[in-house]
């Protein structure tokens, strides 16, 4: 294939690579994971156990599968992106088979040594899988009607698994995450228009839905979003996690309330403070300005993430590292916007800080591909 | 796929022109995350950390020590003991059962409390504390510190509660103490938060209930930060609370206790009322009952036994009860045609026994008739005859107008429960509440204070307090709280003409003192003390014509809840009066032999303040006296003893 061409004369090889590697983002990776690894120690009210350490253990296994991931060639994973796609489809199905019910929801499957979130794994298989389709695709053909429903169907196939599951919060991840992908590809602005115009319009038919018979969300998903509308309706009910966290969040001020002094996190107030609601543990123990450089550090890594793909010449290359700085900017961005009372609760984990395993290793095999790309990037 | 340089460049350029689109998006959205956090942490900082300490600090409530009760000398009537009790948390006691069976070999555990513990422990939070035992001894608190170590979860745990050293000597009077009730917190608008305390007492009857808002004091709090499911993590800070005031009242303990003792097995009551400031000084009611069986809760079968005693220990006589006030009510009738005008002192009226009135024939008590009598014979041998007469040129409102004026029929503003205002009658009243015009043997009645007129033992030494002063005096039965003297409203002159008063005052002094008097039984030998009082006998039951005939019927012969009530009221000493005092014995036969002797007696106790000579008593009565003062002596001797025990 074309790519050995241009691309073995000067990349680096054998142990030259690590030098090569993108460093400043590693340090980014880790200084964002220990905000995470205090934070769990923290909430445990000043204690290793049960979360800080498992996560410091996970996030050392992560950084080695990313070094791993790094000095494969990208091309060697732009020819697996199709295997990476099927894989992650027949998991998705083997979910909806076999997965465990967990919180009224199949996500996992338990593998044994480990529970494996394949809607996960999916983020992360359908940003590769689109980055080769458009890699592969001719230029000129990206906005044709017929080029352009083929990655439709390669973006619905698992929405509507994960939908299924139910996970819309992951749902609505991937069809973001596949949209944007498409954007970046080049594809004509009509069509977007055209979506977003037909959006507004399923939005105000899913609002419609509600009571009849053919109600197109669970009743749980729109009480979720009329205590995400007002919160103070039910403040000891639905609404009570949401205005708790807030309370964190606000009571933190402009410096927080000291380490492991917050109160509402340290009293029980606060719900899920080790995983969806991290982030208000930490505004509320270090305020504004914790709060504040936890996004600048996000915000770092997104920046890198961009001139590493305006720097890479590789069509696949820079789609796919863009793809999975979007990703990542999804992540922070839907969690924070939940926290902070802008979004529904819809349980999207803060990345690389809230404790969980499944997450934190997708990621860091997705910053695996971005390092991979950077160091075999054409020269 | 292959692409010429061309197209390479072309692709490169669009990804970075849709990428730096994107990146600006995402930048921006970032903003907006900012500016939330920025509205949230700083603008809104105040609020939200305000919630969060309204979330994390609970405020709770430090009960205050009730003020105590004492007499007019400082002794003791109410105060507040220790209390133990025996806590248990669920969480810390683990295996509930076990430690409930080794608790129950060290202290004798009731199996009704017991069970209702269990079901409280599986209902409330594992870390609330539930008690499983109350007023348990001190000994059976030490042997459970002692054992602490086998009995985790268990804590002794030391609460106030009422205690009346005096038993029942101030029951009617003090009243007494309970837990909070819904009927309590009706009362309330918006009831102190303090009722809620589990626990409080409030006072239920007597001082204890009217009272309540001095007694009660204000409440403590303290802030304790708490977490989500309310368990407490620590206490913040606390502010003490305020005890409530200490009440004095007007009573004289050691007069009440000579009162109880001389009534005995009576069903009786005595007011004493000092003519300086209306203070009462014993206000007794017996049979009484053990306010301390209330506060610890009385068994059904105790409480039974109270409530059905044809006695009713339970009632309140001296003001809660209206007797006719029989002949006591002369001197009203007396006054109010003196006042009106209408007779003379030395006018006579001769008396044949009876009198015809519409119709009908109105009997004196003295079926012979007294003969001629003026004022002064008629109330010293309590001729009704006199009084008939009188009531017929007088007429009905001059008597009420004058009745109220002497403080019948009216309500007194002292804090005891269920205080009756008495009946006066008049045609208005008749007219209102039964419906029918008033005649004229309604006022032939009213006149010798029987038919509609109703007194209680108050009002009567109210009445008489106001006859011997010409004040208007009222009863004061609060005399300080906490050192500060309750003002007194009264005592100014009524206007009533005072050779008329002095007429009333003689002829009472007769009753007592004169050999014709009905009370010269129950005189004062001691020159300085001498007594002026008045006897009555109001009838429970109507005379039946069939019963004239066969001749009135001796109270002796009589079972003993259809004989008359006796009533006696006087004031004394007759030269300088310093006290009124009113007896009623319910169903003792005539008032100079069952009431007379009781209140001269009681009469001597307060006047000397303790034990009187006994040359100050007509020489028959001198053994019995000195009997009652040997056994009183007795009795104080050994309750002396058994305080020392306590304390």
């Amino acid at each position: 294939m074309s790519y050995l061409e241009y691309n073995t004369k000067t990349a680096p090889t054998g142990w030259r690579k690590v030098l090569h590697l993108n460093w400043p983002l590693v340090v980014l990776l880790t200084a964002v994971a220990s905000v995470g690894f205090l934070m769990l120690y923290s909430v445990a009210g000043g204690s290793f156990s049960p979360w800080a350490e498992p996560q410091m253990k996970r996030y050392a296994l992560g950084l080695a599968i990313m070094f791993l991931v790094a000095m494969v060639p990208i091309w060697f994973w732009r020819n697996m992106a199709f295997v990476a796609y099927l894989v992650g489809l027949a998991l998705l199905l083997a979910v909806e088979f076999f997965g465990s019910v967990g919180m009224g929801a199949q996500r996992w499957i338990d593998l044994g040594f480990m529970r494996l979130q394949p809607s996960e794994l999916m983020k992360i298989s359908m940003v590769m899988m689109l980055a080769a389709y458009y890699d592969w695709l001719p230029l000129k053909k990206t906005s044709r009607p017929l080029w352009v429903l083929l990655p439709i169907v390669l973006i619905l196939l698992p929405t509507g698994l994960v939908i299924s599951q139910p996970d819309l919060g992951t749902a609505i991840l991937l069809l973001t995450a596949g949209g944007l992908m498409m954007f970046l590809a080049g594809v004509h602005w009509a069509y977007f228009a055209t979506v977003i115009a037909g959006g507004a319009a399923g939005i105000w038919a899913v609002f419609q839905s509600r009571g009849t018979d053919w109600q197109l969300l669970k009743d749980y998903q729109f009480r979720r979003i009329d205590t995400f509308l007002d919160p103070s309706s039910d403040p000891l009910g639905a609404g009570y996690h949401i205005t708790q966290a807030k309370i964190a969040m606000g009571s933190g001020g402009w410096t927080g309330r000291g380490f492991m002094q917050g109160t509402q996190s340290r009293l029980n107030f606060l719900p899920e403070k080790h995983t969806d609601f991290i982030f208000n543990t930490l505004a509320e123990e270090f305020g504004f300005v914790g709060g504040i450089s936890l996004l600048v550090l996000y915000v770092l890594v997104l920046v890198f993430c961009i001139f590493a793909a305006i720097q890479n010449k590789d069509r696949f290359s820079s789609l796919l590292i863009l793809g999975i700085g979007l990703t990542f900017f999804l992540f922070f961005a839907v969690n924070m916007s939940m926290v902070m009372g802008l979004a529904p609760v819809v349980g999207v984990p803060l990345p690389l800080v809230s404790y969980g395993g499944s997450a934190m290793l997708v990621l860091m095999v997705a910053f695996g591909l971005v390092q991979s790309a950077h160091i075999h990037r054409h020269r | 796929m292959r692409r010429s340089p061309r197209e390479t460049a072309e692709s490169a350029r669009r990804i970075s022109r849709r990428g730096l689109i994107l990146g600006g998006a995402q930048l921006g959205f970032v903003g907006l995350l900012a500016g939330r956090m920025n509205y949230m942490q700083v603008e809104q900082a105040d609020t939200f950390r305000l919630l969060a300490e309204e979330n994390r600090i609970n405020i709770r409530l430090i009960p205050p020590a009730r003020g105590r009760i004492v007499d007019r000398n400082g002794r003791i009537i109410a105060e507040n003991e220790p209390t133990y009790r025996i806590t248990m948390v669920r969480e810390d006691a683990g295996d509930v059962q076990k430690v409930i069976g080794r608790l129950s070999m060290l202290v004798e555990l009731d199996e009704d409390d017991l069970n209702r513990a269990l079901a409280e422990m599986q209902r409330t939070a594992p870390f609330f504390p539930v008690t499983v035992a109350d007023r348990v001894s001190w000994e059976d608190i030490s042997r459970v510190a002692v054992n602490a170590p086998a009995l985790p979860g268990v804590t002794p745990e030391v609460g106030l509660s009422r205690i009346y050293p005096m038993n029942d000597l101030f029951a009617h009077v003090a009243g007494y103490v309970g837990p909070v009730s819904e009927r309590d917190l009706s009362r309330y608008e918006d009831p102190p938060p303090l009722l809620r305390i589990p626990r409080f007492q409030v006072g239920k009857v007597g001082v204890e209930a009217k009272a309540e808002e001095m007694l009660r004091g204000q409440a403590g709090a303290k802030r304790v930060e708490v977490n989500a499911v309310g368990r407490v993590m620590r206490e913040l800070d606390r502010r003490e609370g305020e005890a409530g005031g200490d009440v004095q009242l007007t009573v004289d303990a050691e007069l009440q206790d000579f009162v109880k003792a001389r009534l005995g097995e009576e069903s009786a009551s005595v007011v004493v009322m000092d003519l300086e400031k209306g203070d009462l000084l014993a206000i007794a009611s017996a049979p009484s009952y053990d306010p301390n069986e209330f506060v610890r809760g009385i068994s059904v079968p105790d409480y039974a036994s109270l409530r059905d005693n044809d006695r009713r220990p339970l009632a309140s006589k001296t003001v809660q009860d209206a007797y006719p006030p029989g002949s006591t009510f002369k001197m009203v009738t007396a006054l109010a045609a003196m006042d009106a005008g209408l007779v003379a002192p030395d006018e006579t009226v001769y008396c044949p026994g009876h009198m015809e009135v519409g119709g009908r024939k109105f009997h004196c008590w003295k079926r012979a008739g007294h003969g001629h009598m003026n004022l002064e014979q008629s109330l010293r041998e309590s001729c009704d005859v006199y009084y008939y007469d009188l009531a017929l040129k007088v007429g009905i409102e001059n008597i009420a107008k004058m009745s109220r004026r002497l403080g019948l029929g009216t309500d007194y503003d002292i804090p005891m429960s269920a205080v009756s205002s008495g009946l006066i009658p008049d045609k208005a009243w008749k007219k209102r509440e039964r419906g029918s015009d008033w005649v004229i043997g309604d006022t032939v009645n009213a006149s010798i204070g029987q038919g509609f007129v109703l007194t209680s033992p108050l009002h009567l030494a109210v009445m008489t307090a106001r006859l011997a002063t010409g004040r208007s005096i009222t009863p004061r039965l609060i005399k300080s709280v906490d050192g500060i003297e309750t003002p007194w409203r009264g005592g100014s002159d009524m206007g009533l003409n005072d050779s008329h008063l002095k007429q009333i005052a003689r002829a009472m002094y007769a009753v007592s003192n004169s050999r014709r008097g009905t009370a010269y039984g129950s005189r004062i030998i001691a020159d300085t003390m001498r007594m002026a009082g008045k006897t009555g006998t109001s009838q429970v039951r109507n005379i039946t014509a069939a019963e004239r005939a066969r001749g009135v019927t001796r109270n002796d012969d009589l079972p003993w809840e259809r004989r008359d009530h006796a009533l006696f009221v006087n004031f004394a000493p007759f030269d300088n009066p310093t006290i009124a005092v009113a007896v009623v014995v319910e169903h003792g036969g005539g008032g100079s032999t069952a009431a007379a002797p009781i209140a001269r007696d009681v009469t001597l106790q307060a006047l000397y303040g303790g034990l009187p000579p006994l040359d100050a008593y007509p020489s028959k009565d001198r053994s019995r006296i000195r009997a009652l003062h040997d056994r009183l002596a007795r009795e104080k001797r050994a309750r002396e003893a058994e305080g020392n025990d306590r304390a």
